[in-house]
C-alpha cells in the first residue's frame, strides 16, 4: 500500500463504564477539522459492551461514521483487549490519522498499538494541524505538535514515512463542536476476533477513588493554591472562598507532592490542563510546568508576594500592596483585600468568619 | 526473581529557565538527575528484592555520563548495571529507544520489567508499552503498588484518573510505575562507597541483536520538524491605580467577562 | 592539585544534602525550641551509614573517608546544628579513639554497635575545675585488681544522656600530672555510673548536654584504652580530630545563614527594591561569601591531611578557629539583614546565631586553637 492509500482521520472514542469520556468529543472537534482540510472522513471508534446506543452522540459531535465493538469482553478497559480490537480496525480501515486521549487508557493503549503496527506516536498534543508542505509541492502534511523539557520547549513531530500518523492528545485542549442534533452518519458494527491466549492481565476489581468526584478541568472557577498556601489549614481557607464564588479548588504539583493535596487536583504539565473562566492563583509563583497546565484559563488573577513571580507574566496582575477585591455573590458584593498570601489567608479568615456572623454576606454595592 | 529497571538519565525540568532576552532555554547548569519516575521503579525492585530475594538489573539507554545514574542505582542497591551506547542509537524516537531496549533485555534472563511511567523531559510514557509490545509481555501502566501473590502472580494497582483498578498479572510482565507512589530510598553510605568499585557494563549495539533499519533515526517514524521555545504568553495588564479604582477595575474586568 | 569534589564524594553529596533537606531540615526548630535530641533523625542516619562513615567495614563501618564524614556534618548543620554535634561527637570524639587506640576486643567488641547507630557514642574530659586547662583532672581510677574504680564528675558532655559508650578520661597517678590521666572505655549502666543534670543551653539545644557522675564507678579492667598513663595524649590527639569535626559544623551553620540571607534579601523589599540589590548588602555578602570558603578550604586540607595520614594538628586547629569565627560573624550580620524578623523564631538565622556561638567555645575556644597554633609556629 502507498501511503495515499491511507485515508481518514480516526478517533478512538474512549468511554468509562459506558460513559464517553469529554476527551473524545473534543478530538472528534479537531478531527473533524482535520478530516475537512484533508477532503476525508471523521470515523469514531467504539469499543465496549452494551455501547452501541451512543454512536449517534458521537455522530452529532461530527463522526461521519462510528465502528462499534460491542462484546462483554470489552466491559471495562484491559490493554491486550482493546489492543487486540483497535489493532484489528487499523489493519483493516487504513486509517491515514488516529487520535487518542492522553489519558491513562490512551497513554496506556496507543504506544502498545503504535509499537505493534511499527508506526509513529507522538505524545500528549496541543496543536494538531494539517499544511500543506511547501517542500513536497505543497503535499498536506501532518503536525503534530507538543511541549517538551516540562513545557519549556514546544516540539512539532511530523509522521512523514509511516501510516496511520498517531498521537495522543491531552484532554481539555481542543474544542469540541456544537452538538448538531439529528446529524447523518454511518454506523459499522465490527465483530473482532481475540486470541484469549494473550489475555494475562485479569481484572480484580475497580476501587472508585473515595473523594468527592470533581473534575478540576470542568470548572468554570478555579481557585489554586500552591507552596505559599503552606499546609491543609490554607487549603481549607481557599476550599472557603471557593464556596463563596461557586469554584473549585486545585493545586500546584509543589502541594501534591508533598502530599497535602489529591493529585487529582493538579494543574499543570504532570497534572491537569484546565481552562476555566477564571483562574486564581495564590501563592503559586508559575513555574512554567504549571504555566502550561492553565494559561488558556480565560482570566488569570494571581496573588503572589513576589512581584516578579513568572505567574504574573501570564495573569492580570494585582499586586498593589494593599488591594480590595469585592466578589458578587447572589448580587451582592462583599469585600475581599489582596494584600500578600499570607495575609491574603487571613481575609480570607475574615470572609469565613463573616458567613459565619451573618449566615450570608449582605455587603451590597 | 530477576527484574530489569529501565532508568534514565534526564535534566532536571524543573531547573530549566528560558532567557527572557532570547527566550531560548537555558540548559547550562541544570543539572543530570535520575528520571524521577525510573527511581519509583527501582524502588519497587528493591522493595520486592527486600520482601521476596531479587537480582535488581537496571538499564539505560544513553551517552557515556549516563554512568552517574547508574553508580546511584548501585548504591541504592542494585545488583548489576547494564548500560546501552552507541552512537547507532543517535536520533531515536520512541519506538526505535524501545526497539533497543527491548532487545537488551531479550540477552537477560527476567522475570519482570520495570520502568518509569514516563521522562519528564520527554513526557511521552510510550517507551514501556512499546517495549512490552517488541517482548510479547503483557503490561501494567501508572502502577502504584505491586505485590507478589503465593501462586506466583503480581498483583498490581494501576492508578487511573478517577478510580484505582486492582489487577492480577500471570507470567512475564512490565510494569510502568509513578514516582509519587513508591518514594525512593536514600543511597547508603556503604552503597556509595563501593559504587565506583563495581563495574557499570558498556554495551555497543554489537551486544544485542538487532535490524539495522530499525535503530536510530531510521528506525523512527516520527521526526522532529522543527523546535521552538514556547512563546512566552504577553504579560498581564499592570494597573497602577488607587485601591478604589482597582475594585472597581477588577469588578469591571469580571462582569465583562461574565465571571460575576 | 585538585580541590573538586571525587566522583564518589559527589554522589555522597547527592545523598547527604537530599537527607538533610528532606529529613533533619524540617525538625530543625522544633529540636532547638523542645531540646528534644532528635531519635529518630540518628535511627535514620544509622540505618544509612552516616553514624559511621571513616570506621573500616571490618569493624562495621561504612569504609569512607575523613572527608565524607565532615561533609555529612557540614550539610546536617546546614540545616541543623544540633544534629551536626550528634554526629560529630560520636564519631571523632567515641569512635575515632577506639580506631586509633583500642585493642582488637575493643574494637570489635565496641565499633560495629556505634559505626551502625545501634549505640551512640560520648567523650568525657571537661570538669568543672579542667577546662581549657584540661591537665586538672580530678575524676581518678584506681586499680582494684581485677576492675578500676572511677571517681569524679564530668560536664557539658554532648549526646550524655542519650549515649551507650563513654571515652572518659581519669586520673590514674596523680603525681605523673597529664602522664598520670588515663583514658577507659566506659558504658552506660556500669555500677556507681550516673547521668547528672541536663544543661540548658544558649544553642545545639537537642544535644543532650549533661554531667557525668562517677561514684566508686566499677569499670572492667579490660576497658582501659591505650597504655596506662597515655589518656592525655589520646585526648588531645582526639581532640585534634574532634575539631575538624566541630569547624564543619561551623562551616554548615554559616552556609545555612548564608543561604537563607540569599534567598531573604532577594524577597525582601525595601524602598521599592529587593534588598539584595543594595551595594552594601552585597559588598557585605561577598566578604562573608569569600569567608566561608576560606573556611571550607581549611576544612577540607585538614580532612584531607588526616586521609593521608599526614600531621594534621594545627591544620585542624586553624580551621575550627576560622570556620567558628566565620560562623559567628556570618551568623550575627544574617540576622542583622533580616532585621527584625531575623530577630525572631520564624527565621532560622536567629537559632544558627545561637548555634555559632558554641563552635567558638567547645573542642577547645578559639584561645586555646590559637595557643595549638601558636605553639607549632613557635616550636623550637
Amino acid at each position: 500500500m502507498e501511503l495515499k492509500d491511507y485515508k481518514n482521520v480516526f478517533v478512538f472514542a474512549e468511554q468509562r463504564e459506558g460513559n464517553i469520556q469529554s476527551v473524545a468529543f473534543e478530538l472528534l472537534g479537531k478531527a473533524r477539522d482535520l478530516a475537512d482540510a484533508l477532503g476525508e472522513k471523521v470515523v469514531a471508534m467504539l469499543l465496549g459492551y452494551n455501547v452501541k446506543d451512543q454512536a449517534q452522540k458521537l455522530i452529532e459531535f461530527g463522526a461521519d461514521e462510528v465502528i462499534v465493538a460491542d462484546c462483554p469482553e470489552l466491559k471495562d478497559y484491559l490493554s491486550e483487549q482493546y489492543s487486540q480490537v483497535v489493532d484489528q480496525i487499523i489493519k483493516e480501515r487504513h486509517p491515514n490519522i488516529v487520535l487518542y486521549g492522553a489519558t491513562t487508557i490512551g497513554r496506556d493503549m496507543a504506544p502498545r498499538i503504535a509499537s505493534r503496527l511499527k508506526t509513529g506516536l507522538t505524545a500528549d498534543c496541543t496543536k494538531l494541524e494539517v499544511v500543506a508542505d511547501e517542500k513536497s509541492n505543497n503535499e498536506l502534511q501532518f503536525r503534530m505538535t507538543r511541549p517538551a523539557f516540562g513545557g519549556n520547549l514546544m516540539a512539532t513531530i511530523i509522521c512523514p514515512n509511516n501510516r496511520p500518523q498517531m498521537s495522543t492528545v491531552r484532554p481539555g485542549v481542543m474544542q469540541k463542536r456544537q452538538r448538531e442534533v439529528g446529524r447523518q452518519g454511518v454506523v459499522t458494527s465490527f465483530v473482532p476476533t481475540f486470541d484469549t491466549s494473550k489475555f494475562k492481565v485479569k481484572l480484580v476489581e475497580t476501587i472508585k477513588e473515595d473523594k468527592t468526584v470533581v473534575d478540576i478541568a470542568d470548572a468554570k472557577i478555579l481557585v489554586s493554591g500552591g507552596r505559599g498556601v503552606q499546609n491543609k489549614e490554607g487549603f481549607d481557607k481557599l476550599q472557603a472562598l471557593a464556596d463563596v464564588i461557586g469554584g473549585v479548588v486545585s493545586s500546584s504539583r509543589a502541594m501534591v507532592d508533598n502530599g497535602v493535596m489529591p493529585h487529582d487536583r493538579q494543574v499543570g504539565q504532570t497534572g491537569k490542563t484546565v481552562r476555566p473562566n477564571l483562574y486564581m492563583a495564590c501563592g503559586i509563583s508559575g513555574a512554567i510546568q504549571h504555566l502550561a497546565g492553565m494559561e488558556e484559563s480565560d482570566f488569570i488573577i494571581a496573588i503572589n508576594k513576589d512581584k516578579f513571580a513568572p505567574i504574573f507574566s501570564v495573569a492580570m496582575s494585582f499586586f498593589v500592596e494593599t488591594q480590595i477585591l469585592r466578589l458578587y455573590e447572589n448580587g451582592n458584593f462583599f469585600e475581599i483585600e489582596f494584600l500578600d498570601v499570607l495575609e491574603y489567608l487571613e481575609i480570607l479568615d475574615w470572609v469565613t468568619r463573616k458567613r459565619n456572623n451573618n449566615g450570608k454576606s449582605t455587603r451590597s454595592c | 526473581m530477576n527484574i530489569i529497571v529501565c532508568i534514565k538519565q534526564v535534566p532536571d525540568t524543573t531547573e530549566i529557565k528560558i532567557d527572557p532576552v532570547k527566550g531560548t532555554l537555558i540548559r547550562e547548569g541544570v543539572p543530570s538527575i535520575m528520571n524521577p519516575d525510573d527511581k519509583g521503579g527501582l524502588e519497587l525492585a528493591l522493595r520486592l528484592k527486600d520482601q521476596f530475594g531479587a537480582n535488581v538489573t537496571v538499564v539505560s539507554m544513553g551517552p557515556p555520563q549516563a554512568d552517574v545514574i547508574m553508580r546511584e542505582a548501585f548504591a541504592m542497591g542494585a545488583d548489576r548495571a547494564i548500560l546501552l551506547s552507541d552512537r547507532k542509537f543517535a536520533g531515536s524516537d520512541t519506538l526505535a529507544t524501545s526497539y533497543a531496549i527491548a532487545g537488551l533485555c531479550r540477552t537477560l534472563d527476567y522475570d519482570l520489567i520495570i520502568a518509569g511511567r514516563q521522562a519528564i523531559d520527554g513526557d511521552t510514557a510510550q517507551v514501556g508499552p512499546e517495549m512490552a509490545e517488541h517482548l510479547g509481555l503483557p503490561q501494567v501502566t501508572y502502577v502504584c503498588d505491586a505485590k507478589l501473590l503465593p501462586n506466583g502472580n503480581l498483583q498490581v494497582h494501576k492508578e487511573n484518573e478517577d478510580s484505582v483498578q486492582v489487577l492480577e498479572v500471570e507470567g512475564k510482565c512490565l510494569l510502568t510505575v509513578l514516582a509519587s507512589a513508591f518514594e525512593p530510598r536514600y543511597m547508603t553510605v556503604s552503597g556509595i562507597v563501593e559504587a565506583y568499585n563495581r563495574e557499570v557494563e558498556v554495551w555497543g549495539a554489537d551486544k544485542i541483536d538487532y535490524d539495522e533499519t530499525k535503530l536510530g533515526l531510521s528506525g523512527s517514524p516520527t521526526k522532529v520538524f522543527q523546535s521552538f521555545p514556547k512563546a512566552m504568553k504577553a504579560p498581564g495588564e499592570v494597573h497602577e491605580v488607587s485601591e478604589e479604582e482597582a475594585v472597581e477595575l477588577i469588578v469591571n474586568k469580571l462582569k465583562e467577562k461574565h465571571i460575576i | 592539585m585538585d580541590f573538586s569534589y571525587s566522583k564518589t564524594e559527589q554522589l555522597f553529596l547527592q545523598m547527604i544534602r537530599s537527607f538533610a533537606e528532606n529529613e533533619v531540615k524540617p525538625l530543625a526548630a522544633e529540636v532547638d525550641d523542645q531540646e528534644r535530641f532528635p531519635v529518630e533523625t540518628v535511627e535514620k542516619m544509622g540505618k544509612l551509614g552516616i553514624m559511621g562513615i571513616p570506621i573500616p567495614k571490618q569493624y562495621g563501618g561504612q569504609g569512607g573517608t575523613v572527608q565524607m564524614y565532615i561533609m555529612a556534618v557540614e550539610e546536617l548543620s546546614r540545616v541543623c546544628a544540633t544534629t551536626g554535634v550528634i554526629v560529630s561527637a560520636h564519631t571523632s570524639l567515641c569512635m575515632a579513639p577506639i580506631l586509633e587506640n583500642g585493642t582488637e576486643e575493643q574494637k570489635m567488641k565496641y565499633l560495629p554497635k556505634l559505626a551502625s547507630g545501634e549505640w551512640i557514642g560520648a567523650f568525657g574530659l571537661t570538669e568543672p575545675n579542667a577546662g581549657t586547662d584540661a591537665a586538672m583532672q580530678q575524676t581518678t581510677a584506681v586499680d582494684a585488681g581485677d576492675k578500676w574504680i572511677l571517681n569524679g564528675t564530668k560536664i557539658f558532655i554532648t549526646n550524655a544522656s542519650y549515649a551507650n559508650v563513654f571515652i572518659v578520661m581519669a586520673m590514674t597517678d596523680k603525681s605523673k600530672g597529664t602522664k598520670g590521666i588515663s583514658a577507659f572505655i566506659v558504658e552506660k549502666g556500669m555500677p556507681g555510673f550516673s547521668i547528672g543534670k541536663k544543661e540548658l543551653k544558649m544553642g545545639i539545644r537537642g544535644s543532650a548536654t549533661c554531667e557525668l557522675i562517677f561514684e566508686n564507678c566499677e569499670v572492667p579492667k579490660e576497658n582501659l584504652l591505650g597504655p596506662l598513663g597515655k589518656g592525655f595524649t589520646i585526648a588531645m590527639k582526639t581532640l585534634d580530630g574532634g575539631r575538624i569535626g566541630i569547624a564543619s559544623q561551623a562551616l554548615g551553620i554559616a552556609q545555612g545563614a548564608m543561604d537563607e540571607t540569599v534567598k531573604y534579601t532577594k524577597e525582601r523589599k525595601q524602598f521599592g527594591k529587593a534588598i539584595a540589590q543594595f551595594q552594601n548588602t552585597q559588598f557585605q555578602m561577598a566578604d562573608l561569601k569569600t569567608k566561608v570558603e576560606a573556611a571550607r578550604l581549611l576544612v577540607r586540607s585538614a580532612a584531607w591531611k588526616k586521609d593521608m595520614g599526614l600531621p594534621y594538628s594545627a591544620d585542624a586547629a586553624m580551621a575550627k578557629l576560622f570556620a567558628a569565627e566565620t560562623a559567628m560573624e556570618v551568623t550575627t550580620k544574617a540576622v542583622q539583614f533580616h532585621g527584625g524578623y531575623g530577630y525572631t523564631r520564624e527565621y532560622p538565622v536567629e537559632r544558627m546565631m545561637r548555634d555559632a556561638k558554641i563552635t567558638e567555645i567547645y573542642e577547645g575556644t578559639s584561645e586555646v586553637q590559637r595557643m595549638v597554633i601558636a605553639g607549632q609556629l613557635f616550636k623550637k
